[in-house]
Protein backbone atom coordinates (compact mmCIF):
# COMPACT_ATOMS: atom_id res chain seq x y z
CA UNK A 1 0.00 0.00 0.00
CA UNK A 2 1.31 3.66 -0.50
CA UNK A 3 1.24 5.94 1.53
CA UNK A 4 -1.30 8.43 0.26
CA UNK A 5 -3.56 5.66 -0.90
CA UNK A 6 -3.92 4.92 3.18
CA UNK A 7 -7.60 5.85 3.64
CA UNK A 8 -8.92 8.03 5.53
CA UNK A 9 -12.67 7.09 6.57
CA UNK A 10 -13.46 8.29 9.63
CA UNK A 11 -13.77 5.42 12.17
CA UNK A 12 -14.85 4.93 15.89
CA UNK A 13 -11.97 4.35 16.73
CA UNK A 14 -10.29 7.11 15.00
CA UNK A 15 -12.12 9.58 16.66
CA UNK A 16 -10.28 8.83 19.52
CA UNK A 17 -7.09 7.99 18.06
CA UNK A 18 -5.67 7.33 14.20
CA UNK A 19 -3.86 3.98 13.82
CA UNK A 20 -0.38 2.94 12.70
CA UNK A 21 -0.42 1.36 9.35
CA UNK A 22 2.55 0.45 7.31
CA UNK A 23 2.78 1.98 3.37
CA UNK A 24 5.23 3.03 0.98
CA UNK A 25 6.78 6.57 0.28
CA UNK A 26 7.61 7.62 -3.22
CA UNK A 27 10.65 6.09 -3.18
CA UNK A 28 9.18 2.26 -2.25
CA UNK A 29 10.59 2.83 1.68
CA UNK A 30 7.91 1.97 4.15
CA UNK A 31 6.93 4.03 6.61
CA UNK A 32 4.84 4.46 9.98
CA UNK A 33 1.46 6.08 8.07
CA UNK A 34 -1.35 7.13 10.54
CA UNK A 35 -4.95 6.68 9.15
CA UNK A 36 -8.72 7.58 10.77
CA UNK A 37 -10.33 4.58 9.30
CA UNK A 38 -11.27 2.28 6.46
CA UNK A 39 -14.82 1.56 5.02
CA UNK A 40 -14.47 -1.69 4.73
CA UNK A 41 -13.72 -2.50 8.36
CA UNK A 42 -16.36 0.20 9.13
CA UNK A 43 -19.01 -2.05 7.64
CA UNK A 44 -17.10 -5.13 8.75
CA UNK A 45 -17.63 -4.38 12.26
CA UNK A 46 -20.87 -2.69 11.26
CA UNK A 47 -22.55 -6.43 10.31
CA UNK A 48 -20.96 -7.83 13.79
CA UNK A 49 -22.76 -4.88 15.61
CA UNK A 50 -25.43 -6.06 13.55
CA UNK A 51 -25.72 -9.83 13.79
CA UNK A 52 -25.10 -8.88 18.16
CA UNK A 53 -27.79 -5.91 18.67
CA UNK A 54 -30.15 -8.97 16.50
CA UNK A 55 -29.27 -11.37 19.54
CA UNK A 56 -30.02 -8.87 22.08
CA UNK A 57 -32.96 -8.23 20.79
CA UNK A 58 -34.16 -11.69 20.95
CA UNK A 59 -33.26 -11.78 24.12
CA UNK A 60 -35.30 -9.84 25.27
CA UNK A 61 -38.21 -10.74 23.84
CA UNK A 62 -37.74 -14.42 25.29
CA UNK A 63 -37.02 -12.36 28.90
CA UNK A 64 -40.43 -10.40 28.01
CA UNK A 65 -41.86 -13.55 27.28
CA UNK A 66 -40.91 -15.59 30.78
CA UNK A 67 -39.17 -18.11 28.74
CA UNK A 68 -36.06 -16.84 30.04
CA UNK A 69 -34.48 -14.74 33.15
CA UNK A 70 -32.57 -11.11 32.75
CA UNK A 71 -29.35 -13.05 32.58
CA UNK A 72 -29.80 -14.23 28.94
CA UNK A 73 -30.13 -10.64 28.09
CA UNK A 74 -27.04 -9.71 30.00
CA UNK A 75 -25.10 -12.31 28.59
CA UNK A 76 -26.06 -11.51 25.28
CA UNK A 77 -25.65 -7.89 25.91
CA UNK A 78 -22.65 -8.16 27.06
CA UNK A 79 -21.37 -10.53 24.31
CA UNK A 80 -20.68 -13.07 26.73
CA UNK A 81 -21.37 -17.07 26.62
CA UNK A 82 -21.96 -19.11 29.40
CA UNK A 83 -18.15 -20.24 29.89
CA UNK A 84 -17.33 -16.65 30.05
CA UNK A 85 -19.69 -15.92 32.52
CA UNK A 86 -18.83 -18.87 34.71
CA UNK A 87 -14.98 -17.71 34.91
CA UNK A 88 -16.44 -14.33 35.26
CA UNK A 89 -18.92 -15.36 38.28
CA UNK A 90 -17.52 -18.61 39.34
CA UNK A 91 -20.79 -20.45 38.98
CA UNK A 92 -20.71 -23.89 37.12
CA UNK A 93 -22.02 -24.13 33.92
CA UNK A 94 -25.15 -26.46 34.71
CA UNK A 95 -25.51 -23.89 37.82
CA UNK A 96 -26.04 -20.92 34.91
CA UNK A 97 -28.44 -23.48 33.21
CA UNK A 98 -30.27 -23.35 36.13
CA UNK A 99 -30.51 -19.66 36.47
CA UNK A 100 -31.09 -18.79 33.07
CA UNK A 101 -34.93 -19.90 33.82
CA UNK A 102 -36.87 -17.31 35.19
CA UNK A 103 -38.73 -19.50 38.33
CA UNK A 104 -34.98 -20.38 39.49
CA UNK A 105 -33.53 -16.91 38.57
CA UNK A 106 -36.26 -15.07 40.97
CA UNK A 107 -35.27 -17.13 43.70
CA UNK A 108 -32.12 -16.57 43.97
CA UNK A 109 -30.21 -14.88 46.96
CA UNK A 110 -28.31 -11.79 46.80
CA UNK A 111 -25.34 -12.94 47.33
CA UNK A 112 -25.74 -14.29 43.54
CA UNK A 113 -26.95 -11.91 42.11
CA UNK A 114 -24.31 -9.67 43.43
CA UNK A 115 -22.22 -12.12 41.72
CA UNK A 116 -23.45 -11.50 38.52
CA UNK A 117 -24.22 -7.83 38.56
CA UNK A 118 -20.33 -7.59 39.28
CA UNK A 119 -19.55 -9.45 35.98
CA UNK A 120 -21.89 -7.31 33.97
CA UNK A 121 -20.83 -4.63 36.06
CA UNK A 122 -24.32 -2.90 36.19
CA UNK A 123 -26.55 -2.97 39.62
CA UNK A 124 -28.68 -5.65 40.85
CA UNK A 125 -31.62 -3.72 40.82
CA UNK A 126 -30.82 -3.09 36.41
CA UNK A 127 -30.55 -6.77 36.80
CA UNK A 128 -33.60 -7.97 38.01
CA UNK A 129 -35.67 -5.41 36.10
CA UNK A 130 -33.41 -5.15 32.95
CA UNK A 131 -32.71 -1.66 32.99
CA UNK A 132 -29.50 -0.69 31.14
CA UNK A 133 -27.80 2.72 31.06
CA UNK A 134 -25.85 3.37 27.69
CA UNK A 135 -22.48 4.58 29.26
CA UNK A 136 -22.25 1.64 31.94
CA UNK A 137 -19.03 -0.20 30.46
CA UNK B 1 6.75 7.06 40.85
CA UNK B 2 7.08 7.19 37.19
CA UNK B 3 9.73 4.89 35.22
CA UNK B 4 12.00 5.75 32.54
CA UNK B 5 9.99 4.84 29.37
CA UNK B 6 8.96 6.62 25.75
CA UNK B 7 5.61 6.43 24.74
CA UNK B 8 5.65 5.03 20.49
CA UNK B 9 2.63 4.54 18.88
CA UNK B 10 2.68 0.79 16.48
CA UNK B 11 0.60 -0.41 14.63
CA UNK B 12 0.40 -4.40 16.70
CA UNK B 13 -0.01 -4.21 20.11
CA UNK B 14 2.38 -7.24 20.93
CA UNK B 15 5.25 -6.17 18.91
CA UNK B 16 4.59 -2.34 19.86
CA UNK B 17 5.19 -3.38 23.69
CA UNK B 18 8.20 -5.41 22.86
CA UNK B 19 9.71 -2.73 20.74
CA UNK B 20 9.17 0.31 23.60
CA UNK B 21 10.38 -2.25 26.69
CA UNK B 22 13.51 -2.70 24.33
CA UNK B 23 13.74 1.14 23.05
CA UNK B 24 16.39 1.96 26.04
CA UNK B 25 18.65 -1.46 25.82
CA UNK B 26 18.25 -0.76 21.64
CA UNK B 27 18.94 2.95 21.48
CA UNK B 28 15.70 2.57 19.58
CA UNK B 29 16.86 -0.05 17.27
CA UNK B 30 14.39 -2.86 17.70
CA UNK B 31 11.75 -1.00 15.97
CA UNK B 32 8.47 -2.18 15.31
CA UNK B 33 8.96 -4.16 12.65
CA UNK B 34 11.47 -5.77 13.43
CA UNK B 35 10.54 -7.24 16.74
CA UNK B 36 7.55 -8.39 14.39
CA UNK B 37 9.89 -10.04 12.41
CA UNK B 38 12.43 -11.76 15.07
CA UNK B 39 9.61 -12.52 16.91
CA UNK B 40 7.76 -14.76 13.50
CA UNK B 41 5.07 -13.18 14.01
CA UNK B 42 3.45 -13.33 10.71
CA UNK B 43 0.76 -16.52 10.24
CA UNK B 44 -1.79 -17.76 9.29
CA UNK B 45 -4.38 -20.05 11.42
CA UNK B 46 -7.99 -21.05 10.36
CA UNK B 47 -9.49 -22.08 13.80
CA UNK B 48 -13.15 -23.53 13.80
CA UNK B 49 -13.10 -24.46 16.73
CA UNK B 50 -12.56 -21.44 18.17
CA UNK B 51 -15.49 -19.63 18.11
CA UNK B 52 -15.43 -15.28 18.13
CA UNK B 53 -19.08 -13.69 18.12
CA UNK B 54 -20.19 -17.10 16.77
CA UNK B 55 -17.51 -17.23 14.27
CA UNK B 56 -14.31 -18.55 12.95
CA UNK B 57 -11.68 -17.64 14.87
CA UNK B 58 -9.39 -16.70 11.95
CA UNK B 59 -5.71 -15.50 12.62
CA UNK B 60 -2.96 -13.73 10.92
CA UNK B 61 -0.30 -13.65 13.47
CA UNK B 62 0.95 -16.07 15.41
CA UNK B 63 0.05 -16.55 19.50
CA UNK B 64 -0.51 -13.63 21.73
CA UNK B 65 2.45 -14.10 23.79
CA UNK B 66 5.36 -15.53 21.35
CA UNK B 67 6.50 -12.33 20.01
CA UNK B 68 7.98 -11.23 23.13
CA UNK B 69 9.57 -14.02 24.14
CA UNK B 70 11.02 -15.28 20.73
CA UNK B 71 12.24 -11.66 20.56
CA UNK B 72 14.06 -11.71 23.56
CA UNK B 73 14.89 -15.38 23.21
CA UNK B 74 16.61 -14.65 19.91
CA UNK B 75 18.36 -11.71 21.56
CA UNK B 76 19.91 -13.74 24.49
CA UNK B 77 17.63 -11.62 26.65
CA UNK B 78 16.59 -13.33 29.48
CA UNK B 79 12.76 -12.49 30.45
CA UNK B 80 10.66 -13.24 33.68
CA UNK B 81 7.12 -13.67 32.93
CA UNK B 82 4.57 -14.40 35.80
CA UNK B 83 0.42 -15.42 36.26
CA UNK B 84 -0.91 -15.28 39.24
CA UNK B 85 -4.07 -16.59 40.98
CA UNK B 86 -4.27 -14.19 43.42
CA UNK B 87 -5.46 -10.01 42.43
CA UNK B 88 -3.59 -8.62 45.14
CA UNK B 89 -0.18 -10.43 44.89
CA UNK B 90 -0.60 -9.67 41.03
CA UNK B 91 -0.77 -5.90 42.05
CA UNK B 92 1.49 -5.74 44.93
CA UNK B 93 4.16 -7.35 42.18
CA UNK B 94 3.57 -4.93 39.53
CA UNK B 95 4.30 -2.14 41.95
CA UNK B 96 7.40 -3.39 43.36
CA UNK B 97 8.54 -3.46 39.51
CA UNK B 98 7.81 0.13 39.40
CA UNK B 99 8.68 1.33 42.18
CA UNK B 100 12.29 -0.29 41.03
CA UNK B 101 12.04 1.70 38.05
CA UNK B 102 11.18 -1.17 35.58
CA UNK B 103 8.11 -0.41 33.24
CA UNK B 104 6.04 -4.03 32.55
CA UNK B 105 4.25 -5.27 30.07
CA UNK B 106 0.95 -6.50 31.08
CA UNK B 107 -1.52 -9.16 28.90
CA UNK B 108 -4.96 -7.83 28.92
CA UNK B 109 -8.61 -8.39 28.32
CA UNK B 110 -10.09 -5.20 25.74
CA UNK B 111 -13.73 -5.65 26.74
CA UNK B 112 -13.41 -3.32 29.70
CA UNK B 113 -10.75 -1.34 28.59
CA UNK B 114 -12.13 2.12 29.83
CA UNK B 115 -10.38 4.31 27.06
CA UNK B 116 -11.32 2.04 24.13
CA UNK B 117 -14.05 3.07 22.25
CA UNK B 118 -17.29 0.63 22.64
CA UNK B 119 -17.83 -0.69 19.27
CA UNK B 120 -14.03 -2.29 19.53
CA UNK B 121 -14.95 -3.89 22.72
CA UNK B 122 -15.00 -7.82 22.39
CA UNK B 123 -13.68 -10.23 24.83
CA UNK B 124 -10.47 -10.63 23.02
CA UNK B 125 -7.74 -11.36 25.80
CA UNK B 126 -4.48 -11.16 23.92
CA UNK B 127 -3.80 -7.32 24.31
CA UNK B 128 -0.80 -6.09 25.22
CA UNK B 129 0.06 -2.63 26.93
CA UNK B 130 2.68 -1.51 28.94
CA UNK B 131 2.30 0.34 32.60
CA UNK B 132 5.24 2.79 32.97
CA UNK B 133 4.24 4.63 36.21
CA UNK B 134 1.25 4.98 39.06
CA UNK B 135 -0.08 8.43 40.66
CA UNK B 136 -2.30 8.06 43.53
CA UNK B 137 -4.57 5.53 42.27
CA UNK B 138 -4.00 5.59 38.36
CA UNK B 139 -1.40 3.80 36.59
CA UNK B 140 0.00 5.15 33.54
CA UNK B 141 -0.59 3.37 30.85
CA UNK B 142 1.38 2.93 27.22
CA UNK B 143 -1.36 1.31 25.03
CA UNK B 144 1.23 1.20 21.56
CA UNK B 145 -2.42 1.67 19.36
CA UNK B 146 -2.92 4.50 20.99
CA UNK B 147 -1.38 7.95 20.02
CA UNK B 148 -1.25 8.79 23.57
CA UNK B 149 -0.65 7.54 26.86
CA UNK B 150 -3.81 6.66 28.73
CA UNK B 151 -4.30 6.11 32.62
CA UNK B 152 -6.47 3.59 34.77
CA UNK B 153 -7.20 3.12 38.01
CA UNK B 154 -6.18 0.12 40.26
CA UNK B 155 -10.01 -1.39 39.97
CA UNK B 156 -10.08 -1.21 36.23
CA UNK B 157 -6.81 -2.16 35.74
CA UNK B 158 -7.26 -5.30 37.80
CA UNK B 159 -10.12 -5.99 35.76
CA UNK B 160 -8.55 -6.00 32.61
CA UNK B 161 -5.57 -7.74 33.73
CA UNK B 162 -7.99 -10.53 35.11
CA UNK B 163 -10.59 -10.49 32.17
CA UNK B 164 -12.12 -14.06 31.55
CA UNK B 165 -12.74 -16.35 28.91
CA UNK B 166 -10.15 -17.90 26.06
CA UNK B 167 -6.57 -16.80 26.70
CA UNK B 168 -7.23 -15.22 30.16
CA UNK B 169 -4.29 -13.29 31.10
CA UNK B 170 -4.50 -14.37 34.48
CA UNK B 171 -2.29 -10.83 35.71
CA UNK B 172 0.37 -12.02 33.18
CA UNK B 173 3.19 -9.45 33.31
CA UNK B 174 6.81 -9.40 31.71
CA UNK B 175 9.62 -7.69 31.26
CA UNK B 176 13.69 -8.11 30.56
CA UNK B 177 15.27 -9.65 33.55
CA UNK B 178 17.79 -7.29 33.11
CA UNK B 179 19.77 -4.55 31.09
CA UNK B 180 21.23 -5.91 28.11
CA UNK B 181 23.02 -3.59 25.67
CA UNK B 182 21.93 -4.90 22.23
CA UNK B 183 24.67 -4.85 19.25
CA UNK B 184 23.77 -4.96 15.21
CA UNK B 185 25.37 -8.63 15.52
CA UNK B 186 23.05 -9.69 17.58
CA UNK B 187 20.16 -8.27 15.98
CA UNK B 188 21.42 -10.23 12.89
CA UNK B 189 21.79 -13.08 14.29
CA UNK B 190 18.13 -13.21 15.52
CA UNK B 191 16.89 -11.86 12.28
CA UNK B 192 18.19 -14.66 10.75
CA UNK B 193 16.42 -17.35 13.30
CA UNK B 194 12.92 -15.29 13.63
CA UNK B 195 12.96 -15.54 9.49
CA UNK B 196 13.94 -19.64 9.84
CA UNK B 197 10.78 -19.78 12.03
CA UNK B 198 8.89 -17.83 10.31
CA UNK B 199 9.81 -19.97 7.15
CA UNK B 200 8.46 -23.09 9.41
CA UNK B 201 5.32 -21.83 10.34
CA UNK B 202 4.40 -20.85 7.16
CA UNK B 203 5.27 -23.81 4.92
CA UNK B 204 6.06 -26.92 7.22
CA UNK B 205 3.46 -26.68 9.92
CA UNK B 206 2.28 -30.31 9.73
CA UNK B 207 -2.06 -30.17 9.10
CA UNK B 208 -4.19 -28.33 6.97
CA UNK B 209 -5.72 -25.72 9.06
CA UNK B 210 -2.85 -23.13 9.21
CA UNK B 211 0.36 -21.49 7.55
CA UNK B 212 -0.05 -21.26 3.51
CA UNK B 213 -2.22 -24.81 3.50
CA UNK B 214 -3.83 -23.09 5.64
CA UNK B 215 -5.13 -20.14 3.43
CA UNK B 216 -5.05 -22.54 0.76
CA UNK B 217 -7.82 -24.64 2.34
CA UNK B 218 -9.97 -21.75 3.93
CA UNK B 219 -9.83 -20.44 0.18
CA UNK B 220 -11.78 -23.64 -0.66
CA UNK B 221 -13.87 -23.50 1.94
CA UNK B 222 -14.89 -20.04 1.66
CA UNK B 223 -16.66 -20.85 -1.90
CA UNK B 224 -18.76 -23.12 -0.24
CA UNK B 225 -20.36 -21.32 2.69
CA UNK B 226 -22.66 -19.67 0.05
CA UNK B 227 -24.55 -22.97 -0.16
CA UNK B 228 -23.42 -24.47 3.53
CA UNK B 229 -24.21 -21.33 5.66
CA UNK B 230 -26.72 -19.04 3.58
CA UNK B 231 -25.75 -15.61 2.39
CA UNK B 232 -26.73 -13.61 5.79
CA UNK B 233 -24.01 -16.39 7.73
CA UNK B 234 -21.68 -16.35 5.38
CA UNK B 235 -21.63 -12.70 5.36
CA UNK B 236 -21.06 -12.22 8.95
CA UNK B 237 -17.99 -14.51 8.84
CA UNK B 238 -16.73 -12.66 6.37
CA UNK B 239 -16.68 -9.68 8.02
CA UNK B 240 -15.25 -11.27 10.51
CA UNK B 241 -12.19 -12.46 8.44
CA UNK B 242 -11.86 -8.81 7.17
CA UNK B 243 -11.95 -7.23 11.26
CA UNK B 244 -9.06 -10.09 11.54
CA UNK B 245 -6.86 -8.79 8.91
CA UNK B 246 -7.34 -5.33 8.79
CA UNK B 247 -8.50 -4.37 12.54
CA UNK B 248 -6.05 -2.64 15.02
CA UNK B 249 -3.14 -4.05 15.30
CA UNK B 250 -2.40 -5.35 12.11
CA UNK B 251 -0.86 -2.38 10.31
CA UNK B 252 -3.21 -3.60 7.29
CA UNK B 253 -3.27 -6.33 4.95
CA UNK B 254 -3.11 -8.45 7.29
CA UNK B 255 0.49 -7.82 9.11
CA UNK B 256 1.92 -8.50 5.80
CA UNK B 257 3.21 -5.00 5.37
CA UNK B 258 4.99 -4.84 8.69
CA UNK B 259 6.16 -7.90 7.92
CA UNK B 260 7.36 -6.16 4.59
CA UNK B 261 8.63 -3.70 6.38
CA UNK B 262 10.49 -6.02 8.50
CA UNK B 263 12.34 -7.30 5.38
CA UNK B 264 13.13 -3.96 4.22
CA UNK B 265 14.73 -3.11 7.68
CA UNK B 266 16.30 -6.38 7.98
CA UNK B 267 18.55 -5.54 4.39
CA UNK B 268 20.27 -2.71 6.01
CA UNK B 269 21.25 -5.59 8.71
CA UNK B 270 22.08 -8.00 6.25
CA UNK B 271 22.73 -6.69 2.54
CA UNK B 272 23.60 -9.07 -0.36
CA UNK B 273 20.74 -11.40 0.29
CA UNK B 274 18.31 -10.02 -1.83
CA UNK B 275 15.63 -9.24 1.23
CA UNK B 276 14.22 -5.70 -0.10
CA UNK B 277 13.58 -7.65 -3.44
CA UNK B 278 11.76 -10.43 -1.58
CA UNK B 279 10.20 -7.38 0.72
CA UNK B 280 8.29 -6.22 -2.55
CA UNK B 281 6.41 -9.93 -3.07
CA UNK B 282 5.09 -9.28 0.63
CA UNK B 283 4.00 -5.72 -0.16
CA UNK B 284 1.79 -7.64 -2.48
CA UNK B 285 0.35 -10.26 -1.04
CA UNK B 286 -0.81 -7.14 1.62
CA UNK B 287 -2.37 -5.59 -1.56
CA UNK B 288 -3.95 -8.69 -2.55
CA UNK B 289 -5.25 -9.29 1.08
CA UNK B 290 -6.43 -5.15 0.51
CA UNK B 291 -8.13 -6.33 -2.78
CA UNK B 292 -9.72 -9.22 -1.33
CA UNK B 293 -11.39 -7.57 1.84
CA UNK B 294 -12.65 -5.44 -0.56
CA UNK B 295 -14.63 -7.90 -2.80
CA UNK B 296 -15.62 -9.39 0.91
CA UNK B 297 -17.61 -6.20 1.74
CA UNK B 298 -19.52 -6.55 -1.25
CA UNK B 299 -20.62 -9.74 -0.06
CA UNK B 300 -21.70 -8.85 3.08
CA UNK B 301 -22.97 -5.58 2.62
CA UNK B 302 -25.53 -7.36 0.10
CA UNK B 303 -24.33 -6.16 -3.44
CA UNK B 304 -22.25 -9.19 -4.58
CA UNK B 305 -24.36 -12.40 -3.53
CA UNK B 306 -23.59 -15.14 -6.50
CA UNK B 307 -22.19 -18.19 -6.23
CA UNK B 308 -19.20 -16.70 -8.77
CA UNK B 309 -18.98 -13.90 -6.67
CA UNK B 310 -17.73 -16.56 -3.70
CA UNK B 311 -15.69 -18.11 -6.22
CA UNK B 312 -14.06 -15.00 -6.85
CA UNK B 313 -13.72 -14.49 -3.17
CA UNK B 314 -12.26 -18.46 -2.78
CA UNK B 315 -9.83 -17.62 -5.35
CA UNK B 316 -8.41 -14.05 -3.66
CA UNK B 317 -7.20 -16.69 -1.53
CA UNK B 318 -5.42 -19.17 -3.29
CA UNK B 319 -3.58 -16.75 -5.41
CA UNK B 320 -2.59 -14.95 -2.00
CA UNK B 321 -1.67 -18.61 -1.02
CA UNK B 322 0.77 -19.17 -4.18
CA UNK B 323 2.05 -15.61 -4.01
CA UNK B 324 3.16 -16.31 -0.22
CA UNK B 325 4.09 -19.67 -1.02
CA UNK B 326 6.62 -18.51 -3.35
CA UNK B 327 7.88 -15.49 -0.88
CA UNK B 328 8.79 -18.08 2.11
CA UNK B 329 10.86 -20.42 -0.46
CA UNK B 330 12.69 -17.64 -1.77
CA UNK B 331 13.73 -16.89 1.99
CA UNK B 332 14.48 -20.17 2.63
CA UNK B 333 16.72 -20.34 0.03
CA UNK B 334 18.85 -17.86 1.05
CA UNK B 335 22.52 -18.64 1.37
CA UNK B 336 23.22 -15.89 3.88
CA UNK B 337 25.75 -13.57 3.38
Amino acid sequence: MKKDEVPQDLSALGKITNEVCYATDSSGKYVKALSRGWDVKINALDIAWGDIEKRVAAAKEQVLNNNASPLLYFMEYRLMDISILADYTGFWKWQIKGHLKPEVFNKLSDRKLEKYAEAFNITVEDLKSMTVHEDGV
Amino acid sequence: MKTEFEHHQSAHCESGVTSNLLWKASGGKITEPLAFGIGAGLFFAYIPLIKINNGPAIAFRTLPGFIFNRTCKSLNIPVVSKKFNSKEKAELYLNERLESGSPVGCQVGVYYLPYFPKEYRFHFNGHNLVVFGKEDDNYLISDPIMENVATMDSYQLERVRFAKGALAPKGHLYYPAKEVTITDEMIRQAIKSGIKKNIYNMLNIPGSFAGISGIKNTGLKIKKWRDKLGLKQAGSYLAQMVRMQEEIGTGGGGFRYIYAAFLQEADVYLPGNNLAEISVIFTKAGDMWRNAAVHAAGIFKGRLSSQEDFNIMGDYLLEIAAVEKSAFETLKQIKWQ
